[in-house]
């Protein structure tokens, strides 16, 4: 009985422990918040997706100079691209968004959405220099939410020395039918077609957009029958092993580890394997992603915008808006874009690459007719899509659906 | 069914006849002097409270109220998302995702558990023969338990590749075809299985061991002695004494099995078309998975993990106190 009492008094006292240690968290986390602003105004957080850059890189220097020539300092921080999106959502919870945050283009409609980000009116940002259709991704509701920092794109590398033994002209790949023409030739000649990434996540849906697109379908009409034609196409390429079964998993990375084995005639890769593509070690050459019936499929634009989140202290967007310009103009963007292998998203430092580096007409041709993914205003419509995009790639690849079944239910389900 | 239906009848008076009793105590000792031991007392908990509170009570009471509240992206940050109460759950309840999350829970824990636990239990039994070397192969056994889990994982998605995976390699060298393991829909669970399975057998053989040591020799040899072969000493003496060590190995193991994500997301990412998503992987993809987290259906399938694992518990703690009874 006594033991009983005593326990009973016990927990008396943690409930009201309790009570009181989450009062004190609830204060606590506003404190919390006020405490990182206060680190001084001389000091601007910027967040970026790109871990791979230490505190010795270009990039991190380019970032120190710019906060010099604004009188501030700059402490960074690197996230993996993919958590950048709901780490600066927590942070915005929590009002401690950074000053600058640079963030891959389709994330940026979601986080305006959420309120998180300025506009382009509020933060005095001069986006006339700007490729229209690489700003559009940016763009949501006739408002304009940062300023790319360089734009990249898918088109098919290819290994000479595979299409040469197989006896295939690349210059006779125009289509859909010739390209798989030419996979058929190669798959005889004893070596692998294609590969590609076809993954579960939104690196899936990028990858598929430019059949989906180049087939004409439109991304508010998952089961036309242009879209069932993509998904048909791809899924062929698997069934006749033209493509290996590994792309079901392959991220774009895993898909350009198989084609610098030197044995795949055909890779769709981005622009930022052009580095990797050097020291492959052996020729190779880009071609842009044909058509169903010939010309160039629109691809989706990759890349990141620079962005200057929601302050509480609206004094601090001057400051941000010169870093974001230093970053964004002249030499600066010449040289960032070079370091991460990226296409300029403005003409006139386009032309410079292009003079510095002839093979990169290629891929600027391609940023010119690349289209952005939440672009003709489908905004946060987009992430939904796509999820259901990728399922059903998915699902017909794997054999668990049809193409037409498994587009149709991607279209009830994204509505 | 009677039986519980009997223990949840029980269950209730007691509650009631306990909260009857629990308030009148503070007032009655307020009356009292609080002497300076109960001061101490409470001083000694006040740290562990405030930690438990902290770092559990809280986010366990912010996930509640996430699954409850319609959260859009923009009421996430603003805060201000309305109430919805049960909502969250009924879509999650609806979603075509739901019965084949649920059953791959089911499978994936309960096949996980049965093979961790016998294959575990098999070695610690081996092993405790104490044999030359041993101690060295027992050491090796916990490899899979101290390589960080995303090594292990990639390790793993690298060996079952379709196309440049050592087993399909394997596989061919002796005259079957290839399988595609990580991205055939009827392969993907078992895949994932298998490689969880290895992860948990060293944690079973260790605790397992461990419970074999404390069995007495004498025992043993008494049972040889009346005559008892090795597979009657071992079901009639290892495995009874055995029992409350299998018991938290089993419920730890439960619990560990049910949570496991970081195995299925990097190895398969709970597809091809969801074939081998569980409860974990299909929160994780509602929250974050996706460029439009749904944070409320995402916390809504964390907090049935949660109340899955704690039914369980409460399960395991019932039968213990039975068994302290007897």
């Amino acid at each position: 009985m006594n033991s009983s009492f005593r326990q009973r008094r016990l927990t008396a006292a943690a409930v009201t422990a309790l009570a009181v240690a989450v009062s004190a968290t609830a204060c606590s986390s506003d404190s919390g918040s006020s405490d990182t602003k206060s680190v001084g105004n001389g000091t601007y957080t910027i967040w970026d997706p790109y871990p791979q850059f230490a505190k010795s890189s270009d990039w991190a220097k380019l970032l120190d100079q710019c906060g010099a020539k604004a009188g501030v300092k700059i402490k960074r921080t690197g996230f993996d691209t993919s958590d950048l999106g709901s780490k600066t959502l927590l942070a915005a919870q929590q009002g401690n968004s950074p000053d600058v945050l640079i963030v891959d283009n389709p994330v940026v409609s979601t986080l305006a959405e959420a309120g998180v980000l300025t506009t382009t009116d509020e933060n005095k940002l001069d986006t006339s220099k700007v490729d229209a259709n690489l700003l559009a991704a940016g763009q949501s509701g006739g408002k304009t939410y940062g300023t790319p920092i360089g734009a990249n794109t898918l088109a098919l590398y290819y290994n000479k020395a595979v299409l040469k033994k197989a006896g295939v002209d690349i210059a006779s790949v125009k289509d859909w039918k010739s390209l798989t023409a030419a996979l058929a030739k190669v798959k005889a000649a004893g070596k692998k077609g294609i590969t590609f990434s076809a993954i579960g996540t939104e690196e899936g849906s990028f990858q598929f957009l430019p059949w989906f697109w180049g087939a004409g379908a439109k991304l508010t009409a998952l089961d036309s029958s242009q879209a069932v034609s993509a998904l048909s196409l791809w899924k062929d390429w698997l069934k006749n092993g033209y493509a290996p079964n590994s792309v079901l998993n392959n991220t774009q990375t895993t898909s350009w580890q198989e084609f610098a084995t030197g044995d795949y005639a055909f890779s769709e890769n981005g622009t930022w394997q052009l580095a990797n593509a050097k020291k492959a070690g052996f020729e190779y050459g880009v071609l842009p992603i044909p058509g169903a019936t010939g010309g160039n499929a629109s691809a989706p634009t990759g890349g990141e915008f620079v962005t200057v989140p929601v302050q509480k202290d609206t004094g601090r967007y001057t400051t941000s808006q010169k870093l974001e310009t230093c970053l964004t103009s002249g030499d600066n963007l010449y040289n960032t874009d070079t370091t991460l292998s990226y296409v300029a998203p403005t003409s006139e430092v386009q032309d410079k690459q292009v003079a510095a580096n002839a093979e990169l007409k290629p891929w600027v041709d391609a940023v010119k007719a690349a289209k952005g993914r939440t672009s003709d205003d489908l905004g946060t419509r987009y992430p939904k899509i796509s999820e259901q995009m990728w399922k059903a790639v998915q699902s017909a690849l794997s054999g668990s659906k049809s193409p037409t079944d498994a587009l149709s239910e991607a279209q009830s389900a994204a509505k | 069914m009677n039986h519980t239906t009997k223990l949840q009848a029980h269950r209730p008076t007691v509650a009631r006849s306990g909260a009857a009793t629990a308030a009148p105590p503070p007032a009655r000792s307020a009356k009292r002097r609080i002497t300076s031991t109960q001061w101490a007392a409470w001083a000694f908990l006040a740290p562990v409270t405030v930690y438990l509170a902290l770092f559990y009570a809280y986010p366990l009471y912010r996930n509640l109220d996430l699954s409850l509240r319609d959260y859009t992206v923009r009421s996430f940050v603003q805060g201000d998302a309305p109430f919805t109460g049960l909502a969250n759950y009924r879509k999650v309840f609806a979603d075509p995702t739901f019965a084949p999350a649920l059953l791959h829970t089911a499978v994936f824990t309960a096949v996980c558990l049965v093979f961790q636990y016998a294959i575990g239990l098999a070695l610690a039994v081996f092993f405790n023969q104490h044999f030359r070397l041993s101690a060295t192969l027992r050491a090796l056994f916990l490899v899979p338990w101290l390589l960080p889990l995303i090594v292990s994982a990639s390790t793993w998605s690298w060996m079952l590749s379709s196309e440049s995976g050592v087993v399909n390699a394997a596989l061919h060298a002796v005259g079957i075809g290839p399988v595609n393991w990580l991205t055939s829909p009827s392969w993907s669970l078992t895949s994932v299985i298998i490689a969880n399975i290895w992860i948990g057998v060293p944690f079973n053989l260790v605790v397992l061991y461990s419970g074999l040591q404390s069995i007495p020799a004498s025992l043993y040899e008494a049972a040889a002695i009346d005559g008892a072969n090795a597979w009657q000493r071992f079901w009639r003496v290892t495995f009874p004494l055995l029992r409350p060590v299998s018991a938290i190995t089993l419920l730890l193991g439960l619990v560990y099995t049910l949570k496991v994500f970081d195995i299925i997301w990097i190895m398969t990412k709970g597809g091809p078309a969801d074939s081998s998503t569980t409860f974990a992987t299909w929160s994780y993809h509602l929250g974050f998975g996706n460029l439009l987290p749904a944070f409320g259906p995402g916390a809504a399938v964390g907090n049935l993990l949660v109340v899955a694992a704690l039914v369980f518990g409460l399960v395991y703690v019932r039968v213990q106190r039975k068994q302290g009874l007897s």
